[in-house]
């Protein structure tokens, strides 16, 4: 058995298999959050990118990939929704040395 | 590449027969309830080659429409009720009777469609815009991408840049414009394996970056799937895609939009007089069951007749549904 097979993308709809009740809520809820809002189904797809690239979830990235090229996206766009999750994640890790500096700081005579 | 090749390669991937599924649904057999579009496909010569195209047209074809079929056409419209006259090709413009056609065909009061790539329409064929407006004709066109880039990987170098050109002329003329009784309505088909967006999500890209970026508008965008037939099959076989495309056009099967499907209303004429219930059978070579010529038209039979099915109109069915309107499924709509 192999972790990651493509094909396992085609069984997401199956993850409530034991939990209808609540993978049905899970899907209308879904279904809502990324449809056309105040936000477009486009913008949506782009933040849906970004938060699958940061995620590492090839599933979604696929997904994600897809969708946005179906809706017009090009390969540019898509590049830099890359660039914006790597400048968050490292933007984030960096933030987080504030805590490290404060902790440094009180330990230093 | 060959009709039986092109079936056979399509009947021979790990995936339910479209019959089958549709079986499963109780949709099968499909009968056809009458006739609201004649389809004609006058030519198959083009002045492009593009990628996606299901008929395989180009600048070498000779296929084209005589005259005489085209008046027997006329005949038919005239005696059955049939709202819808869609012309296609090829470049239908090429066909040296299309002139006198729609000038004939317009006196009918029926909705007249061209399907025209626009990009002839910059030269030797210009005259064809006053044609097209004296006659109310219906334009429309395909235009991949709103960006230059995906559309001329599809339909060849400059064809965005000139159709751009045209879609400016032709709005000059009142096309494209709300209450001019002009229309121009624009196709959006993917520029790779993949399946299209929203059509309405798409329209409203196109709309506003066209306007924005080029100074165009257009009346309504369809989305079409592209047909794994003719060259974009040869694309799909030769890039390795061909099983993950049709596997994902039969995962997205959607019944509401098998129920619309565009052949249970259309009967496609091919250049020969032979008729088809679409005009992607007509490529393949599929006829309509009775095997019925145009000069054996009879509305009864052929307004009841039982559609001919196969794996490529997983094409037709898949996601919000694909025609030659657009999407099928009634919720996008």
């Amino acid at each position: 058995m192999q972790y990651y097979e493509t094909k396992d993308l085609a069984d997401f709809p199956n993850i409530g298999e034991w939990t209808s009740e609540e993978a049905g809520k899970f899907f209308d809820y879904y279904t809502k959050a990324t449809g056309e809002g105040k936000l477009s189904e486009r913008e949506k797809s782009l933040i849906a990118l970004a938060v699958a690239a940061t995620q590492n979830c090839p599933y979604c990235i696929d997904a994600y990939t897809n969708k946005c090229l179906s809706l017009g996206v090009d390969k540019e766009e898509m590049m830099e929704v890359f660039h914006v999750g790597a400048a968050m994640m490292a933007g984030i890790t960096l933030a987080h040395s504030t805590q490290m500096r404060k902790i440094v700081k009180k330990k230093e005579m | 590449m060959d009709p039986q090749d092109q079936l056979f390669a399509l009947d021979n991937l790990c995936l339910p027969k479209f019959i089958d599924k549709l079986r499963a649904n109780g949709q099968y057999p499909m009968p056809a309830a009458g006739v609201d579009v004649l389809q004609m496909n006058i030519c198959r010569k083009c002045n492009l080659f593009c990628k996606h195209c299901h008929v395989g047209a180009g600048p070498h074809r000779t296929e084209m429409m005589s005259k005489q079929l085209m008046g027997k056409c006329l005949e038919i419209l005239r005696e059955n009720e049939i709202s819808t006259i869609d012309v296609t090709g090829g470049a239908p413009e090429i066909n040296p009777h299309l002139e006198w056609f729609l000038d004939n065909a317009s006196l009918l009061g029926r909705r007249l469609i061209v399907r025209s790539n626009l990009t002839l329409l910059q030269e030797e064929y210009r005259h064809f815009i006053d044609i097209y407006v004296r006659n109310k004709v219906e334009i429309v066109t395909s235009l991949p991408h709103y960006k230059e880039d995906g559309t001329d990987k599809q339909r060849g170098k400059c064809a965005f840049t000139t159709i751009v050109e045209v879609i400016k002329q032709l709005n000059a003329r009142g096309y494209g414009k709300e209450n001019s009784g002009l229309v121009l309505n624009l196709v959006h088909n993917p520029t790779g394996f993949y399946l299209p967006g929203s059509q309405s999500a798409l329209a409203h890209e196109y709309k506003s970056r066209l306007l924005a970026d080029h100074g165009v508008s257009f009346n309504d965008l369809f989305c079409i799937t592209n047909m794994p037939v003719g060259r974009y099959l040869e694309h799909l076989q030769k890039s390795d895609n061909l099983t993950d495309y049709m596997a994902e056009l039969a995962a997205a099967f959607n019944p509401s939009a098998a129920e619309n499907i565009m052949c249970k209303s259309t009967i496609s004429v091919s250049y020969d007089g032979q008729l088809y219930d679409c005009d992607f059978n007509q490529m393949l070579g599929l006829p309509i069951e009775s095997h019925a010529h145009v000069n054996e038209f009879d509305m009864d039979t052929i307004g009841r007749r039982r559609i001919v099915l196969a794996n490529h109109c997983y094409g037709c069915t898949a996601g919000s549904g694909s025609s030659c309107q657009g999407s099928t499924d009634k919720a996008e709509k």
